[in-house]
C-alpha cells in the first residue's frame, strides 16, 4: 500500500490518457487537442507522458516535444493550484499592467512564470485576453478581475489564500 | 404620464453611434447568440438558401468580387479573387478555414462576432464552401476565448439539427460541415500557412508561398482561409447585393471596418465605421476624446504589425491605402489611443518584445534580427544608447522587413520604424539627454524627496532595501541617487506624498 514506486498513480494517469486518445481516434492531426485535454487532466505534460503519447499515436517523441515547447499554453513543469494570468496586451500595458505584475512578484515573492514554494500560485504574464475595456485585467483560474490598481493585488491574493 | 418620445434620444442621435454603420456587428448585442431562431428571425441563413437554390457557385464568387470586399485580417486581399483561385482547382476534397486566431494584443472584434453572432460565421463559411466546392470547414480559434468556443459548438449543433449544416442543405446536392480546432497560444498561427500547420496538429511554422493555400492548403488540398470579420460581411452582401455594399467606403476599400478602440480614450469598445471615416471622427466623436482631458499623442493601429499615427494624421480617411501610406496598416483593427503620458520608445520596445517572443524561429532575420533590435531598444530605454544605435536600428529594421519569411517578421519592425519617423525627438531625448520625456522608462527616472513636505519620520529610510536614504529624524531626508535601485518602496511607505519620481 505504501509502496513508493508510484506505479499505481502512473496507471491511473495512463488510463485517463487512453480515454482521451480514444476520443480523438489516436489521430496525429488531433495532437494539439489531445495535449490540451491531457494537460487539463494532469496539470502539466511531463516527459513520461509525452513518451507514452508518442508510442500510442505512433509518432516520434521529438515531434511531441516540438509541439509542446512551441505553444505557450503547454507546460512541462507542475503548476500551482491557482494560476494568475496578468494580461500584457497593449491596452493593459498602456494602463499600467507592468506595475500590477511587479506588485504580484513582490507580494508572492516569485518571478513571472514561476510558482510559489507552497505550490499555491503560478504567476504568468499572458497575451491579450481580449477584454481591453477592463484594462488592466487579469484572471485567476478563469475568474476575471478588471480595472485594477496595485492596491487590488493583495486583495486578490487574499481571496485565494 | 408623458408619453412624448421627444425626450428619448434615437440611437443615431448619440455621438457614439452617429458616425457608425453596423454590418459585421449588426446582430451583436441584439440577438441571443445561443438561439438559432433569433438569428433566422434576423434573416439568418437566407443568404445561404439563396446561394444554393438560386445562384451558381460562379455567380456567388462574382457577387463577392463585385462588392469589393477585402480581407479584414490585415493584408486586405480581395475576398472574391481568393475564392476564384480555389474554385477551379480539381481535388477530391477542398476546405474552408476560418481564421479566428485573433492574437493582436488590443483587438477583440473577432471575439465579439463569435460570441455575439456565431451563426453568421457558420452561414458565411457554408456560402464559401458552396462557392469553391468544399464540403468541410474548420474554425481555428484561440483557446483563450472559452465562451466563443462554447457558443460556436452550440451553434454548430443547432445548425446541424435544423439541417442548415450537414448533408443536402436546403434539399440541394450541397453538403457542408464545420469542426473546431483550438489554438494553443502562438501568435504566428494567425499567419495562414502557420495556421494550416497548426490545424494539422503540428508546430505552427509558416512556409514559403507559392504554393498558395488556394492550390495546396490544409492536408495539401485547395483551401480558402478567411478571417472572422471578412466572413461576417458575406451573408449581408449576398442578401443586399454587391452594389449595396460597394456604395459604402472609399474607391478601393469598400464597406465598413470594425475597430477595437482601447487605451486612454473615453469610450472603450468596438466600433464599426464606413471605410474612409477620419481618425479625428473616430477618436473625438465616437471615442469621446482622451481620458481626463489630456492631450492626444498617438494612435497605434494594426497591432504589433502596424504603426503609430500622430495628431498630424487626424485628418486621414481610414482605408487600406491611406494607412499604408501613413506608415501604419489596417491590420486586424486594433486601435490603441495614447496620451502624453505614454513613452513612444517604450511602446516600440513593448511591441518588439512581443513579436520577438512570438517569432517562431524558423527564419533568421526574424529570429535573430528582432532579438538584436530589442537589445538596442533596451540600451536606449536604460539610458545607454548612442546615436549610432539609432541608425543601426533603422538599417536592421529595413533588412528584417525585406528578408523575413512571413508577415510576422516582415511587419515586426513597423512600430519601431514609425515611432522613429514620428517621434525621433523622444528617441533623441533618451539617447542624448538620458531623459524619458513621458516619465515611463524606469532607469531614466529618479526618486527625490521634497524637503518642504518631508517631516523626517524615517519610514522611507527603513523601507529602503539598499540604504540609499539618509537623514536625521525630524529633519528632511535625502536619497543617494548612486545607491538607489528605483524600487519605489520609499514612495509607497511615505504618508506625506513627499517622494516623487520624475
Amino acid at each position: 500500500m505504501s509502496c513508493n514506486c508510484g506505479s499505481v498513480v502512473k496507471d491511473e494517469r495512463f488510463l485517463l490518457i487512453d480515454k482521451i486518445l480514444e476520443q480523438n481516434n489516436r489521430d496525429e492531426a488531433m495532437l494539439i487537442q489531445i495535449l490540451e485535454q491531457v494537460q487539463h487532466e494532469l496539470g502539466y505534460l511531463p516527459e513520461d507522458v509525452q513518451s507514452y503519447l508518442a508510442e500510442a499515436i505512433g509518432i516520434p517523441l521529438s515531434t511531441i516535444y516540438g509541439v509542446v515547447t512551441f505553444y505557450s499554453l503547454f507546460t512541462t513543469e507542475p503548476i500551482g493550484k491557482y494560476i494568475i494570468n496578468v494580461c500584457m496586451g497593449t491596452a493593459c500595458y498602456v494602463k499600467g499592467a507592468r506595475d500590477i505584475l511587479a506588485e504580484f512578484e513582490k507580494q508572492l515573492d516569485v518571478r513571472v512564470g514561476g510558482t510559489t514554494e507552497d505550490a499555491k500560485f503560478t504567476l504568468r504574464a499572458c497575451r491579450c485576453l481580449g477584454a481591453c475595456g477592463l484594462a488592466p485585467v487579469l484572471n485567476v483560474n478563469g475568474k476575471v478581475f478588471g480595472r485594477l490598481s496595485t492596491e487590488d493585488v493583495r486583495k486578490i491574493i487574499d481571496q485565494f489564500e | 404620464m408623458d408619453f412624448n418620445r421627444a425626450h428619448v434620444l434615437e440611437m443615431e442621435d448619440i455621438a457614439f453611434f452617429k458616425p457608425q454603420k453596423r454590418v459585421a456587428l449588426e446582430n451583436c448585442g441584439l440577438i441571443d447568440p445561443e438561439s438559432i431562431e433569433e438569428y433566422i428571425a434576423k434573416d439568418g441563413y437566407f443568404a445561404l438558401a439563396k446561394c444554393v437554390s438560386e445562384m451558381t457557385p460562379g455567380a456567388v464568387i462574382e457577387e463577392i468580387t463585385k462588392s469589393g470586399l477585402r480581407g479584414r485580417g490585415g493584408a486586405g486581399f480581395p475576398t472574391g479573387t481568393k475564392w476564384a483561385f480555389a474554385a477551379p482547382e480539381v481535388a477530391d476534397q477542398k476546405y474552408v478555414v476560418c481564421n479566428a486566431d485573433e492574437g493582436d494584443p488590443g483587438a477583440f472584434m473577432d471575439r465579439s462576432v463569435l460570441e455575439g453572432d456565431p451563426h453568421r460565421v457558420l452561414e458565411a463559411m457554408a456560402i464559401a464552401g458552396y462557392a469553391i466546392g468544399a464540403s468541410q470547414g474548420f474554425i481555428y480559434i484561440r483557446a483563450e476565448y472559452p465562451i466563443a468556443v462554447e457558443r460556436l459548438r452550440l451553434a454548430i449543433r443547432q445548425a446541424q439539427e435544423l439541417g442548415v449544416l450537414g448533408k443536402n442543405i436546403f434539399g440541394s446536392s450541397f453538403s457542408f460541415n464545420i469542426e473546431l480546432r483550438l489554438g494553443a497560444g502562438a501568435f504566428v498561427c494567425g499567419e495562414e500557412t502557420a495556421l494550416l500547420a497548426s490545424t494539422e496538429g503540428r508546430r505552427g511554422e509558416p512556409r514559403p508561398r507559392p504554393p498558395f493555400p488556394a492550390v495546396s492548403g490544409l492536408f495539401e488540398k485547395p483551401t480558402v482561409i478567411n478571417n472572422v470579420e471578412t466572413l461576417a460581411n458575406i451573408p449581408k452582401i449576398i442578401r443586399m447585393g454587391a452594389d449595396w455594399f460597394s456604395a459604402m467606403g472609399t474607391e478601393r476599400s469598400k464597406g465598413t471596418k470594425v475597430f477595437a478602440l482601447a487605451g486612454k480614450i473615453n469610450n472603450i469598445g468596438l466600433i464599426e465605421v464606413p471605410m474612409g471615416t477620419t481618425l479625428e471622427t473616430v477618436i473625438n466623436e465616437v471615442g469621446g476624446g482622451i481620458q481626463g482631458g489630456k492631450k492626444f499623442k498617438a494612435a497605434q493601429i494594426g497591432g504589433p504589425s502596424g504603426g503609430c499615427l500622430t495628431s498630424a494624421h487626424l485628418g486621414v480617411a481610414i482605408d487600406y491605402e491611406s494607412l499604408t501610406q501613413a506608415g501604419a496598416m489596417m491590420g486586424s483593427g486594433g486601435l490603441i489611443v495614447m496620451d502624453e503620458d505614454t513613452c513612444m520608445v517604450d511602446i516600440a520596445r513593448f511591441f518588439l518584445e512581443f513579436t520577438q517572443e512570438e517569432s517562431c524561429g524558423k527564419c533568421p532575420p526574424c529570429r535573430i534580427g528582432t532579438k538584436r533590435m530589442l537589445e538596442i531598444l533596451d540600451k536606449i530605454t536604460t539610458g545607454n544608447g548612442t546615436m549610432e544605435d539609432l541608425d543601426h536600428l533603422e538599417t536592421l529594421a529595413e533588412t528584417i522587413r525585406d528578408s523575413s519569411l512571413c508577415a510576422l517578421g516582415q511587419t515586426a519592425p513597423n512600430p519601431v520604424l514609425s515611432t522613429i519617423k514620428n517621434f525621433r525627438d523622444e528617441y533623441e531625448a533618451h539617447i542624448l539627454e538620458k531623459r524619458c520625456p513621458s516619465g515611463v522608462c524606469l532607469s531614466l527616472l529618479s526618486y527625490t524627496i521634497d524637503p518642504e513636505k518631508c517631516i523626517g519620520c524615517g519610514l522611507c529610510a527603513k523601507a529602503c532595501p539598499v540604504e540609499a536614504i539618509s537623514g536625521v529624524i525630524k529633519e528632511p531626508h535625502s536619497i543617494d541617487q548612486s545607491k538607489c535601485i528605483k524600487c519605489g518602496a520609499c514612495m509607497d511607505t511615505c504618508k506625506f506624498s513627499a517622494i516623487s519620481k520624475k
